[in-house]
């Protein structure tokens, strides 16, 4: 009688809960494909997206970003601000107030030592810590108590929200990592494998380039998530497959990166199993305009500010009229999709710092284009190419081999044809390409071409660092061995100025104003060209909700909260 | 025989060591870069320091130079003292380590075996086991029916890519059909029937696409060499002395003629180790192929270094058993 009793509360119980909300571990087993497979599950040590997005459902930041970009708190009860006396007023400190009762899914609490040890443990010399650009600046990182900590800057940072915010700076276990920091931090396989964290989910299995199996943390902050009893992470194959194994044959709940042609990703979608989520970031696809002479005589002088300005790309009538001859919209559906949209911008989100100056850039001029080379005096010849006191306009034109960018270069080279430019086409393995090996001709630091086309972005939702990018001094070249990012080698004293003001002024609006007037110098000038403005675009089982697809963020930012539709 | 096989097993020494530096000197002189694949938003500096962290900033020699002594020192030192418990030194030796894991590339190597010897193993018996009596039946009844279509399955077999009969294997039996999965499970644990099913049914697709693949090679090698011994002097001498045709056929022609079949078999043994590459990646399974293309892919030096020089070892190793299976095999062949 007394164990029927007891049986029946514990069914009322069990009610009671369930009609609240969903209980832990109730979904099952939640699949999950990575076509890239995971390496590590320490991001400290990998610095690549796979390994960020796959630890982010163990390793938790401090704050973190939401699906629209604003900052939220994750494992501390507030933002900390100049209003609510988190920041300091010369904003030179953040102090963060970790939210009390956070445990470690070992079941030990989770203190402002931690905190203080991971910033330890990526600064720390010989360890190769690839996310040390979050920690930059900062001089001291302190335990005021258990529950506090204070991170001090050198120079007061008008933007503070870099260190512990974020799936790129996770707060990792002391206890765990302790014996493991510098030269000693990639031994430490057993931790990097594994890590102990805070977030919904326990690695219990891990084989690298393989597949990771997760379990429900018992110790989550909230009692009544992860609704999934496990996770299991496959890695492999390609995007294409991919895509099918989630949108054609249902075997998986959620694939990340569908980066495949809208028609082929359209057909598989008619198979009703799954669907795709795109998020926009700050991705901007874009050809980047060499300002210097690539031409191969030079040289060790070849692309850089020595070796003098480009023969023809030096006009600015010719910058302008090779991106007014792009029909972006064409580039856009057949190459991305629902993934993209065309852009003039350079900065395309969050919205404060979205410019519409260089609008014109959107529909195509051919003719426009044409006359304005006219007007500059590049008369076209026999062969049908413009050409001015011998300068001829044929570039080279290279990018990183992909089919999506094959394909863009051959619909950009038939336009381009239209003006009278010549293009001749090349593409490079992406790791050589990307892979910024001072030795090899051809990667995109040394930009031995005319013109190159390729995707960057800024973490987080401040673009200051990024505009950065195209200071005079950021310029690649053999002294600092080919390690700038300013590769169209753009230099203008007066952007300069602009960038420099930007990182003295502290009001958002003020700084949402400075940004877009680089931003629109950028584009006016030609520095660049700007193409598609690109998305993230994943697929997702129709059997799951709960996904709220992030570009500011890990992707499974919010994995607690996914359940098995019912 | 056995002093043949002593002075070859020593002439593999050097052969190897050679081997180990020119894929160590290729490697090096690839453009490609372990960091290609990071986000741009990681700035130069902290690459260069990651470099650093690999041991990319130290000269060739000393980098190959210390290659060797992780991979001939090092790691047997390491199995050694796993296998028998003993403790050498302080136990804290260099391993190999892969750059993109940061783990000892002998661990990546043990855990990705299992899944590489079973479905390309597999792959590898039943391509044998069908070649064979396909082989023998095709050449006996030369221009049959069975021959013309034996010829016909072996060559579209043998001609048309992996990747394409893969892929066109899951869009019937998964995406269709939905019979098989496309993707191996390498957590699956085979402890009663219905996880040995699983294990069959995730097998099926992949085993099919390579054993198609090696049973047409050895289907032709079988063939060949079966009409070849057929016409001999020493199979009309049997006949006419009232040799049952069975016994001609299974006894003296099939025996004769498997002799260089089995060479071929022994040659073919290294490249189960080495994977199928394609094959693996389309099914997800993950083994030894993945591994190495991903290393290649990712420019991670040590884990393709490790990889190819293991598989070098295997194909000296299996071309000396090939030449001594011959030895044995065939009277007539004697190298002392």
């Amino acid at each position: 009688m007394k164990s029927l009793k007891i049986l029946l509360a514990g069914t009322v119980a069990a009610l009671a809960l369930g009609g609240a909300a969903q209980a832990r571990g109730t979904d099952g087993d939640l699949k999950i494909l990575f076509w890239q497979a995971v390496s590590t599950l320490n991001p400290y040590l990998s610095g690549g997206t796979k390994e960020v997005y796959s630890s982010s459902m163990v390793i938790e930041p401090l704050a973190r970003y939401d699906e629209t970009g604003t900052l939220v708190p994750w494992l501390v009860s507030e933002i900390p601000t100049v209003a609510n006396g988190g920041v300091a007023s010369d904003m030179k400190s953040i102090t963060w107030k970790i939210k009390p009762g956070v445990k470690w899914s070992d079941g030990s609490a989770f203190t402002a030592d931690d905190v203080v040890f991971t910033w330890q443990y990526c600064t720390a010399p010989d360890g190769g810590c690839a996310q040390k650009a979050q920690y930059e600046g900062i001089t001291k990182v302190e335990a005021v108590d258990p529950q506090t900590v204070k991170v001090s800057f050198a120079e007061p940072k008008y933007y503070p929200y870099g260190a512990f915010v974020g799936a790129q700076s996770p707060v990792i276990q002391k206890a765990q990592f302790k014996d493991c920091v510098g030269a000693k931090a990639p031994g430490c396989t057993s931790a990097n494998f594994g890590p102990i964290g805070t977030g919904p989910f326990v690695v219990k299995e891990f084989k690298p380039n393989d597949v990771i199996t997760f379990t429900a943390n018992p110790n989550f902050r909230d009692a009544a998530k992860p609704a999934f009893a496990s996770v299991t992470l496959k890695g492999g194959g390609d995007a294409a497959s991919a895509a099918r194994a989630v949108l054609e044959t249902g075997e998986f709940d959620y694939g990340w990166n569908m980066q495949v042609e809208p028609e082929v990703l359209e057909t598989m979608m008619k198979a009703g199993k799954g669907t795709l989520v795109t998020a926009f970031g700050t991705q901007v696809e874009r050809i980047n305009l060499n300002w210097t002479n690539p031409d191969p005589a030079l040289g060790d002088k070849r692309s850089t500010v020595e070796g003098g300005k480009h023969p023809s790309l030096s006009d600015p009538a010719v910058r302008k009229a090779l991106s007014m001859a792009i029909d972006r919209d064409i580039i856009n559906e057949a190459g991305y999709g629902a993934a993209g949209k065309p852009t003039c911008n350079i900065v395309p989100a969050p919205d404060i710092y979205i410019s519409t100056a260089n609008d014109w850039c959107l529909k195509q001029d051919i003719a426009g284009a044409n006359k304005l080379l006219d007007d500059a005096g590049w008369k076209k010849g026999g062969d049908g190419i413009r050409a001015k006191d011998g300068v001829k306009l044929s570039y080279l034109y290279q990018t990183s081999t992909n089919s999506v960018r094959q394909g863009t270069q051959a619909l950009v080279k038939d336009w381009w044809q239209q003006i009278g430019v010549a293009s001749e086409l090349r593409n490079i393995s992406a790791s050589v390409f990307f892979g910024g090996d001072p030795a090899s001709p051809d990667t995109f630091q040394k930009f031995y071409a005319d013109v190159e086309m390729y995707t960057n972005n800024f973490d987080g939702t401040d673009p200051e660092k990024y505009l950065t990018e195209w200071l005079c001094n950021k310029i690649p070249a053999p002294a600092n061995g080919w390690q700038g990012q300013n590769m169209p080698r753009y230099c203008n004293p007066a952007y300069d100025k602009i960038v420099a003001e930007l990182s003295k002024t502290a009001d958002l609006k003020q700084r949402a104003e400075l940004a877009k007037k680089a931003n629109d110098m950028l584009t006016a000038e030609g520095a660049h060209i700007p193409l598609i403005h690109r998305g993230q675009i994943s697929a997702t089982a129709v059997t799951l909700q709960g996904v709220k697809m992030n570009a500011w963020d890990s992707e499974l930012w919010n994995v607690a909260d996914w359940s098995r539709k019912k | 025989m056995f002093t043949y096989t002593i002075r070859r097993l020593m002439f593999a020494v050097p052969t190897l060591l050679v081997i180990s530096f020119v894929i160590f000197a290729l490697l090096d002189l690839a453009p490609n870069d372990p960091l290609g694949d990071l986000p741009l938003t990681i700035p130069p500096e902290v690459r260069e320091q990651i470099r650093a962290a690999m041991g990319l900033d130290q000269p060739f020699l000393i980098r190959y130079l210390k290659w060797l002594q992780q991979f001939f020192v090092n790691e047997p030192l390491n199995i050694l003292e796993q296998m028998t418990g003993w403790q050498f030194g302080d136990g804290n030796r260099m391993r190999v380590l892969s750059w993109a894991t940061r783990s000892p590339v002998v661990d990546l190597i043990v855990q990705r075996m299992p899944q590489t010897l079973w479905v390309v193993g597999m792959a590898y018996v039943f391509g044998i086991l069908l070649a064979i009596p396909v082989g023998v039946i095709s050449a006996y009844r030369q221009y049959s029916i069975f021959d013309q279509v034996g010829t016909f399955v072996t060559m579209v077999g043998y001609s048309v890519p992996t990747f394409f009969t893969g892929v066109l294997l899951i869009v019937i039996f998964s995406s269709w059909l939905q019979w098989f999965p496309s993707i191996y499970d390498t957590n699956l644990v085979v402890n009663d029937w219905s996880s040995l099913i699983a294990q069959m049914r995730q097998m099926f697709l992949p085993v099919l696409v390579l054993s198609l693949y090696n049973a047409s090679q050895i289907t032709r090698f079988v063939r060949a060499s079966m009409l070849d011994n057929l016409s001999q002097d020493y199979v009309r001498t049997a006949r006419a002395k009232g040799v049952k045709e069975k016994a001609v056929l299974l006894v003296h022609v099939l025996r004769n003629s498997l002799i260089p079949v089995v060479t071929v078999i022994a040659l073919g043994v290294p490249t189960i180790f080495s994977g199928a590459i394609i094959t693996e990646q389309i099914f997800r399974v993950n083994g030894l192929g993945q591994l190495l293309i991903t290393a290649v892919q990712g420019a991670d030096i040590p884990l393709v270094q490790t990889l190819t020089f293991i598989f070098a070892v295997l194909i000296v190793l299996f071309n000396l058993i090939a030449d001594v299976l011959y030895g044995i095999l065939d009277p007539r062949i004697r190298y002392d």
